[in-house]
């Protein structure tokens, strides 16, 4: 996320937020936002909901990537660490076992990419959505916390070029949505 | 502006809330905001409001947990010569514990990875629970080898670090399988039920009725705020965990069987044993869910959110995976007398009719015989009798593991080594002291964490509220 960004048009305001009852409402709202032409937003719920981070014209979701590369690595190390350990550091003659008797390193092969996956799966989810931090202007609404709980809101940010106060705020009100709220920075 | 009152001196509803049965997975009447109450009001209870059957529970498991530190350091000052170890049963009680522990913990897996993967909505609201159920597990199996060591503070020598001996542990042995395995299976584990919990961390922040609560519970969900796009890469990251978990399992009982199967043995040495370890693993550890969570759900009174759904399909699958096991038993009876070979054969019959013979027969009363009433709808809404048969099935699966252990190693090839084996207090005092452990940390998780996952409790509320004008039509 790239909020400091200098050139911001409305110093101090991060975005609108509107509050919404059901999922589908949100879905809903979020498709005609971003028919409005709305880029920069993002929606917020407190489970998954089907279809919602596609309303808002999110494509590509790369933690899979970033577990099949994690996965390759636990293989390469973990197979290349047994071969290390067995011929080059520590050779040693067990019942006239080759020193690279491949089959027993397998299993110590396959962990070593469970856990290098699972790993990964855990830090790039984390790290693209940015977290852990410690705080984001979206809580400064005190109306938020109910998106841990039962509500559903949409939040159009300052920085998209076609925010302005008035105009974008008149356009969330004809969403149906409970109350529109200004995020204050 | 429309905030959450916070609940302050939370108490459990007052009046007994009744299981909706065996066709639901949640009860009716339940929205986004109640469930959110309800399974985060455990949280936030009392101590005063807390059920009395939780202090007296958690002050006997500490006592229990006291009764492994004194056992341990026992241990420590004198040795495993406390133990009823020796030559020929060398392997004795921490193996057969470490077997029995590392089994329960696979069933959490199982519920949550597998059932996730074939999308069993019933998992919902037993998956968190299952899942710690696994890491406490683990943590007490774990305990066992290092314990087993003889020197156990020199345990990290198990692990491939550069020392100044410049000695590499044994890549080609199954023990040293067993310490990546095992501490794999932990760490993933750990990882899985973290990441489940971060969005129900979020909830508790927002609506727990103590600053000191909702900064702690604040830190630990890294600040998560359920943004769409955050939710997408979450779902795919729990995906993926769940996928990965699931060979992860398998992998860890087979290993586990490695240490068993290749060696030369009569009684280990069998390919059976991979498949039959972890279907008596998933056995086990179903019969410990059902043995924890039916008194939890009447204690916290959440029968509306632990159905009876969730309960019969886990005795339906504890069943269908009995059978397994006992066609595990059957083929162990078969190999002996096909295989020819004399020593194969004698060593079943000592298993059937030696000395141990008699636990042999109770194994097959308690695994094969007493589980087979669970074919009853009758036995299965019954939760007294699924209860009694799921702690039978927990005594079973540790006299299988008894039966593997010590009847192998007690007779083998030469008459003039055989021997017996017994346990001697200290066995049973850290065998038990690990049972108070796993309960203790059992109870501490149901008082600290939400213990059943609030966020995926909501989907399947979402899912019910669509689900019901369909069958009113039909």
């Amino acid at each position: 996320m790239n909020h400091a960004v200098s050139t911001k048009k409305y110093a101090g305001l991060f975005g609108a937020l509107v509050e919404f009852d059901t999922p589908e409402d949100l879905v809903e709202a979020c498709e005609k936002t971003y028919a409005e032409g709305y880029r920069k937003m993002d929606a917020y719920a407190p489970m998954p909901v089907d279809g919602l981070a596609e309303a808002i014209g999110y494509k590509r979701n790369k933690v899979a990537l970033c577990v099949l590369i994690g996965g390759c690595t636990g293989v390469c190390a973990g197979f290349g660490f047994l071969q290390w350990i067995s011929q080059v550091a520590y050779p040693h003659n067990v019942g006239g076992r080759p020193l690279n008797s491949w089959p027993a390193f397998i299993p110590i092969t396959f962990e070593c990419m469970i856990l290098f996956s699972a790993l990964t799966a855990l830090v790039s989810m984390l790290a693209m959505n940015g977290l852990p931090r410690l705080h984001h202007s979206i809580f400064n609404v005190p109306s938020f916390e109910r998106a841990s709980v039962d509500k559903f809101f949409l939040c159009v940010e300052a920085e998209d070029p076609k925010f302005e106060p008035e105009s974008t705020v008149s356009f969330l009100k004809t969403l149906g949505g409970r109350e529109v709220n200004f995020v204050p920075e | 502006m429309d905030q959450i009152e916070k609940v302050n001196n939370y108490q459990l509803p007052s009046e007994l809330i009744p299981d909706p049965g065996a066709d639901i997975v949640l009860g009716h009447g339940l929205d986004y905001k109640m469930v959110t109450n309800r399974i985060a009001g455990v949280v936030y209870l009392p101590l005063k409001n807390s059920p009395k059957k939780w202090l007296v529970g958690a002050f006997f498991s500490f006592c229990f947990v006291n009764l492994l530190m004194l056992a341990i350091y026992v241990l420590f000052t004198k040795g495993t010569g406390i133990w009823g170890l020796n030559i020929p049963v060398a392997w004795g009680f921490a193996i057969i514990n470490f077997v029995w522990w590392i089994g329960i913990g696979h069933a959490g897996t199982l519920i949550s990875a597998v059932l996730f993967l074939v999308k069993q909505d019933w998992r919902t609201s037993i998956n968190r629970f299952s899942e710690a159920m696994t890491l406490f597990a683990v943590a007490c199996a774990g305990m066992f080898p290092i314990l087993h060591l003889g020197r156990p503070w020199l345990f990290y020598w198990l692990l491939p670090y550069p020392n100044s001996m410049w000695l590499w542990p044994q890549p080609r042995s199954p023990l040293e399988w067993d310490v990546f395995a095992v501490s794999t299976y932990g760490t993933v584990s750990l990882v899985f039920w973290y990441v489940g919990l971060i969005p129900d961390l979020a909830s508790l922040r927002d609506t727990a009725p103590s600053l000191l609560q909702r900064k702690i519970y604040g830190i630990m969900s890294l600040g998560w705020r359920g943004s769409a796009i955050h939710w997408h890469r979450y779902q795919k990251a729990y995906l993926l965990l769940a996928g990965l978990s699931t060979p992860l399992v398998l992998s860890v009982h087979t290993i586990v069987s490695f240490d068993f199967a290749v060696s030369q043995l009569p009684g280990w040495h069998t390919t059976i044993f991979p498949p039959y370890f972890v279907a008596g693993a998933v056995y086990s550890g179903f019969a410990m869910v059902l043995t924890l969570i039916i008194p939890l759900r009447s204690w916290y009174n959440m029968r509306d959110l632990i159905t009876l759904r969730t309960i019969e399909s886990a005795c339906k699958l504890m069943l269908g995976v009995g059978l397994i096991v006992g066609y595990g038993y059957g083929m162990e009876a078969f190999f002996a007398w096909y295989s020819g070979d004399k020593y194969e054969a004698f060593m079943y019959w000592n298993r059937i009719t030696g000395p141990y013979g008699f636990m042999y027969w109770l194994l097959i009363l308690c695994n094969i015989a007493i589980p087979q009433l669970l074919w009853s709808r009758k036995v299965r809404h019954s939760l007294w009798l699924v209860w009694v048969i799921s702690i039978v099935v927990n005594i079973g699966m540790w006299l299988e593991r008894f039966e593997i252990v010590v009847t192998s190693l007690h007779r083998d090839f030469l008459p003039s080594s055989w021997g017996m084996y017994s346990p001697t207090k200290w066995d049973i005092a850290t065998y038990a002291g690990t049972i108070g452990f796993f309960m203790l940390l059992i109870f501490l998780f149901v008082r600290f964490l939400p213990s059943i996952s609030i966020f995926e409790v909501r989907e399947q509320v979402h899912h019910d509220l669509h689900a019901q004008p369909v069958e009113e039509h039909v």
